[in-house]
């Protein structure tokens, strides 16, 4: 959903640099659900992926978007036989939807992964852990973001 | 009569926080930003830190051993001025000063405060300090900017309510510098005082005025005994 | 000036499951950014982050600007023996970065 900020920012600054480009389309929460579902695609090509043994651990009310501590753990005994092999985070509404893939494998001995995200704005993100029988399983958390009340731009 | 009036208009105005309410932007933010102060590992500031550590071996280790409790005691007034910890690191560092806000001065300011986290913050309302603190209480009481909003309007009267979606807190520099998420850096009680003045569409004075020296100054004042935290991480 | 931080346990336990954190001080400039004058501020972004353990790869990752400015990747890793663990940043613009820490392992 295109704050009033957002279009406002686009609007001006497309007209100050007359290049339409800038200005944000009409039916934006469209295109970036688009662009989340190739992503995930592209991770995973075809296989099913199936909400459980992933948790996500990331705050619902988050104090600022700029940097979201999140945690990620996955239910697995990390053997050389049944193992994590890759953890890769999205976001339902920033610009671009991959966060991080990470590579681990049995040496980790545990699958858990700590990092911190941007997060534009209030929306889903979601976790999709790959496992060594090819499996795909994921957990997805919705956050609310609000924007601060001081800025150091000021305008809009 | 219009003394008394004004007196009592002062005093409706100014609902200054009780000492024993008072409580630190810490406490006013969601567990996982706190944990990011909380674990010296981890915190960003850290990367500062270090650099002022690094910086401290080169520049002040020759005259100081170590600076405990030296930041807890700042603002303070120095031949007929108030002058702050990074003004006083500036002066110390004699004809090559860093500039406000440049990498080096806030990560000096940074490990010289951090010396002083847990301590209570010593501030003292006497006959040298009258003058730079009333000065400074007249800065957080007057409205300014074009939204004509006082720091007290905000910070004494509302805070713990919501503006804008972020939850006021009551304005205590208990830690800074401080690792700011909305600015993804490290930065100083000035830069802060910049973006509430920008926030309140008033001009802010510019780095280093004596009026961001007094305010804060009496902010301190106003947070005496509460404990420094320095590096923090807030919103 | 600090770049990186890592933070490893001196020693450890063999077969213990030992926590590496790392912190990364970089800008992370995502490249959707426009200055006042709508002007797009180009990205440059750490792209990837390697762990190895004795010269083998034990973890990593693909960074994208989603990532918060500076960094931090915390993972596990399996203290198997004494040695080096060793890690690289590179990323936009030529960046590279590495550091390394030493653990022993009982």
């Amino acid at each position: 959903m295109t704050t009033r900020r957002e279009f406002l920012v686009a609007s001006l600054s497309s007209m100050a640099a007359g290049n339409a480009i800038a200005q944000l389309p009409p039916n934006i929460a469209a295109l970036r659900q688009a662009a989340l579902e190739e992503a995930i695609r592209k991770v995973v090509g075809d296989a099913q992926v199936r909400p459980g043994k992933v948790k996500l651990d990331l705050p619902p009310l988050i104090d600022n978007g700029n940097t979201v501590p999140l945690s990620v753990t996955v239910d697995s005994p990390m053997t050389e036989a049944d193992h994590v092999k890759a953890i890769h985070l999205f976001t339902e509404k920033n610009p671009q939807p991959f966060v991080m893939s990470a590579h681990l494998g049995p040496r980790a001995g545990r699958a858990r992964l700590s990092t911190r995200a941007r997060i534009a704005d209030t929306g889903k993100v979601i976790a999709i852990a790959q496992l060594s029988d090819g499996s795909y399983w994921s957990d997805t958390v919705s956050v609310v973001v609000t924007l601060s009340a001081c800025l150091e731009d000021g305008l809009i | 009569m219009r003394f008394f009036l004004a007196v009592f208009a002062f005093l409706l105005l100014t609902a200054e926080i009780p000492l024993a309410e008072r409580r630190s932007g810490y406490e006013f933010m969601g567990r996982e930003t706190r944990a990011m102060q909380d674990d010296d590992t981890t915190n960003p500031a850290l990367l500062w830190v270090l650099d002022g550590e690094a910086l401290f071996k080169t520049n002040c280790s020759g005259c100081h051993v170590d600076l405990k409790g030296v930041a807890a005691r700042f603002p303070k007034v120095k031949e007929g001025r108030a002058v702050s910890l990074d003004q006083q690191i500036n002066a110390c560092l004699k004809g090559k000063p860093f500039p406000y806000e440049s990498r080096e001065l806030l990560a000096l300011t940074a490990y010289v405060a951090k010396q002083s986290r847990g301590m209570p913050i010593q501030s003292e309302w006497n006959e040298a300090t009258k003058p730079f603190l009333e000065r400074g209480r007249a800065i957080f009481n007057r409205r300014q900017g074009q939204l004509n909003l006082a720091c007290a309007q905000c910070h004494d009267d509302n805070w713990g309510k919501q503006l804008s979606g972020s939850v006021i807190p009551q304005a205590h520099p208990t830690g800074y510098p401080i690792y700011r998420l909305e600015w993804q850096g490290m930065g100083s009680v000035q830069r802060r005082f910049r973006n509430c003045l920008i926030g309140v569409r008033a001009e802010p004075y510019a780095y280093g005025a004596p009026e961001y020296v007094e305010l804060e100054m009496f902010l301190m004042w106003r947070a005496r005994g509460m404990k420094l935290e320095t590096p923090a991480v807030r919103p | 000036m600090a770049r990186v931080v890592v933070n490893v346990p001196a020693d450890a336990k063999r077969g213990e499951v030992i926590e590496i954190r790392t912190l990364a001080g970089h800008v992370m400039e995502s490249g959707f950014r426009r200055t006042e004058r709508g002007v797009l501020i180009p990205r440059d972004i750490i792209t990837r982050f390697v762990c190895t353990y004795n010269g083998v790869e034990i973890f990593s990752a693909e960074l994208y600007p989603a990532m918060a400015a500076n960094p931090l990747i915390s993972f596990t890793t399996v203290a198997t023996e004494s040695g080096a663990l060793e890690f690289k940043w590179t990323g936009d613009n030529g960046y590279a970065v590495t550091e390394s820490a030493k653990i022993s392992v009982a």
